[in-house]
């Protein structure tokens, strides 16, 4: 077993260091991208990434605090971004999308902020709470449960079809220039915001006495009773804030694709719980890095890896890239590139 | 026993019973504490002395009797409220926040004796920022009742950074922070050195005397238990099989086969 990972393990080096050279060789005879369309891979990449952060965070969160992954944090992330679609085309109507952008974007992110959180909330309250007794393994199926049930949901209220967002102004279309980078505006604002968030999040937890609650509680429930915290309080609030989290997440994602629909938060919620992986479940500063790099993988991975080998068409191989990284990190480094963060039970 | 069965009792347990798979941890206990005292409560091992604690906080709910906390029921509230009414306790195998600051260990304790909840927290408003200052200064001053051990630097390290000896010493800060009348302490000496022992008797007596605890104080260590309690109970599988001063107590008969292991 051990040599067949040891293999495992050498071939995926070697594959890797063929995949870059081949790339490096096609680049210096002059084949491949060329420097701005690596730049705009890595910038996607980026802005990509910090957005599965966000709903990384609500993974990583609800994980420390009961230990199981809640599959249902895809579409918390996808109801906050339904939502959005409407109050955004009511204020297209009304105009105020095109006549004041900055109010418009705000009210469309409140919504959806607003509708996540309330999502997230009332899904522990109906599906998770009552099963907090039984093993963890029992969560966590209902979690892929109540992930159909709300897709389904979604989709016999709205409809299937893709419900695209209004246009954003051209200021977010156009470039800006940002140390010398020409950057397109939608993506910076998308990771300016990303990050703004998860600052926030992390003072919350830190300096907060809300997040001093979760803390405690996500290291022993028992003890953080017996010591006179509401426990139940506060995992409401750790579902509430992982909500929030994917609310904002929620709008960032119209910003980048525009299109929502009921199987929106599919993909992304994986991809965002590969993130929470990579970064070490429980370890937020990890779900928050772990988010970046992912987004980094699959947006330069197919480019920098697999044209090496000269399969075309590399670009629609993202997810590939993505979950192979998720296998890589699982076989090199199975708690994560920053290590799990273990509550008292755990590391008993 | 001259003055402890006085007007009303703190704690008045009556008939308690908890079974653990046919395992009777408790069979029937019958016994209460009044305000001031310290009791200690001995046993060999297994005799139900930590069930008996972790029945009293609600960890597990009695299968039987009545437990009787300031002249009201505490059987079936939930841990968080049973400390809000006023009883702490520490763990025999100490259990912190470890991953938590030292001083955060002993702020969280507090958030039962807060009044601004998690919207206020995330708004900063200045009731909120005062309260935050009244229980900072309140766990530094709770840390400052071990001498210098956890004051200072340490106040900003991990849990997980301290000894052995301090770790446990902050578990009993920890409940103390919770502002109760009834502290439980589950053998607060177990694995010291003989001088870390002598002082921390001296602190259980200090928690009386200067603070105005009530203690009840589980303890193997026999030193300990003569020179901090006032009454001793003795339980031997889930049952009292004595009751009163540790000089009563261990001259008695049953006492010295239980722990003898007579037929």
């Amino acid at each position: 077993m051990d040599t067949f990972l040891w293999i495992v393990r050498v071939g995926a080096i070697i594959l890797l260091i063929w995949g870059v050279a081949g790339t490096v060789v096609q680049g210096l005879s002059g084949q491949g991208p060329t420097g701005e369309a690596w730049r705009d891979l890595v910038v996607a990449g980026i802005a990509q990434g910090a957005m599965y952060g966000l709903i990384a965070l609500g993974y990583s969160m609800v994980y420390g605090v009961l230990g199981f992954i809640n599959f249902a944090h895809g579409e918390v992330f996808m109801s906050g971004g339904m939502v959005g679609f409407f109050v955004a085309n009511y204020l297209w109507e009304v105009r105020l999308w095109e006549t004041n952008f900055v109010l418009a974007i705000l009210l469309v992110l409140l919504s959806s902020i607003l509708t996540s959180t309330l999502v997230a909330v009332i899904v522990e309250r109906i599906a998770y709470r009552p099963l907090r007794a039984s093993p963890r393994l029992i969560p966590l199926i209902t979690s892929i449960g109540i992930s159909f049930f709300l897709q389904y949901t979604f989709a016999g209220l709205f409809g299937v079809a893709v419900k695209n967002y209004p246009p954003p102004p051209d200021s977010l279309r156009s470039r800006v220039s940002l140390l010398g980078l020409e950057i397109e505006g939608s993506k910076l604002l998308v990771i300016v915001v990303a990050v703004a968030t998860m600052v926030g999040l992390y003072l919350f937890v830190e300096k907060t006495r809300t997040g001093r609650s979760i803390r405690a509680v996500a290291e022993d429930k028992e003890i953080a009773a017996l010591m006179g915290i509401d426990v139940n309080r506060t995992i409401v609030a750790t579902f509430a804030v992982g909500g929030a989290m994917a609310g904002v997440a929620g709008t960032l994602w119209a910003l980048l694709f525009r299109g929502v629909s009921f199987i929106t938060g599919f993909l992304p919620g994986i991809k965002a719980f590969t993130a929470a992986v990579l970064g070490g479940i429980g370890n937020l500063p990890g779900a928050m890095a772990g988010g970046v790099l992912l987004g980094l993988f699959e947006g330069v991975g197919p480019q920098l890896v697999l044209a090496g080998f000269g399969i075309p068409g590399v670009s629609q191989l993202k997810d590939v890239v993505a979950f192979t990284a998720l296998v890589l990190v699982l076989i090199f480094k199975p708690t994560g590139l920053f290590g799990e963060r273990l509550s008292a039970e755990d590391r008993a | 026993m001259p003055g402890w069965r006085g007007a009303e009792a703190m704690l008045e347990i009556g008939g308690l019973h908890k079974s653990f798979g046919g395992v009777h941890a408790l069979a029937g206990v019958d016994l209460r504490v009044d305000e001031g005292e310290i009791v200690s409560v001995i046993g060999p091992n297994g005799a139900g002395k930590t069930s008996f604690f972790n029945v009293v906080t609600g960890l597990y709910p009695p299968d039987g009797g009545d437990i009787m906390f300031e002249g009201r029921s505490i059987v079936g509230l939930e841990s968080s409220e049973i400390t809000e009414a006023g009883i702490a306790r520490t763990f025999q195998n100490v259990r912190l926040f470890l991953n938590m600051t030292v001083l955060e260990n002993v702020m969280v304790a507090q958030h039962c004796r807060t009044r601004a909840g998690a919207f206020r927290a995330v708004l900063r408003t200045p009731f909120l920022r005062r309260e935050e200052a009244e229980i900072e200064t309140r766990a530094k001053e709770t840390l400052a009742f071990f001498g210098t051990r956890l004051v200072g630097y340490r106040f900003d390290q991990p849990a997980l950074s301290l000894s052995y000896a301090n770790r446990r010493r902050l578990e009993i800060a920890r409940a103390m922070a919770t502002r109760p009348k009834l502290l439980l302490l589950d053998e607060p000496v177990a694995g010291m050195n003989p001088r870390e022992t002598a002082e921390l008797t001296g602190l259980i007596r200090k928690l009386r005397e200067e603070r105005g605890f009530t203690v009840v104080v589980i303890e193997h260590d026999m030193r300990v238990v003569r020179d901090v309690s006032d009454r001793v109970i003795v339980l031997d599988h889930g049952v009292k099989i004595a009751e009163g001063s540790y000089d009563d107590v261990s001259s008695n008969e049953a006492v010295i086969e239980a722990y003898l292991g007579g037929s």
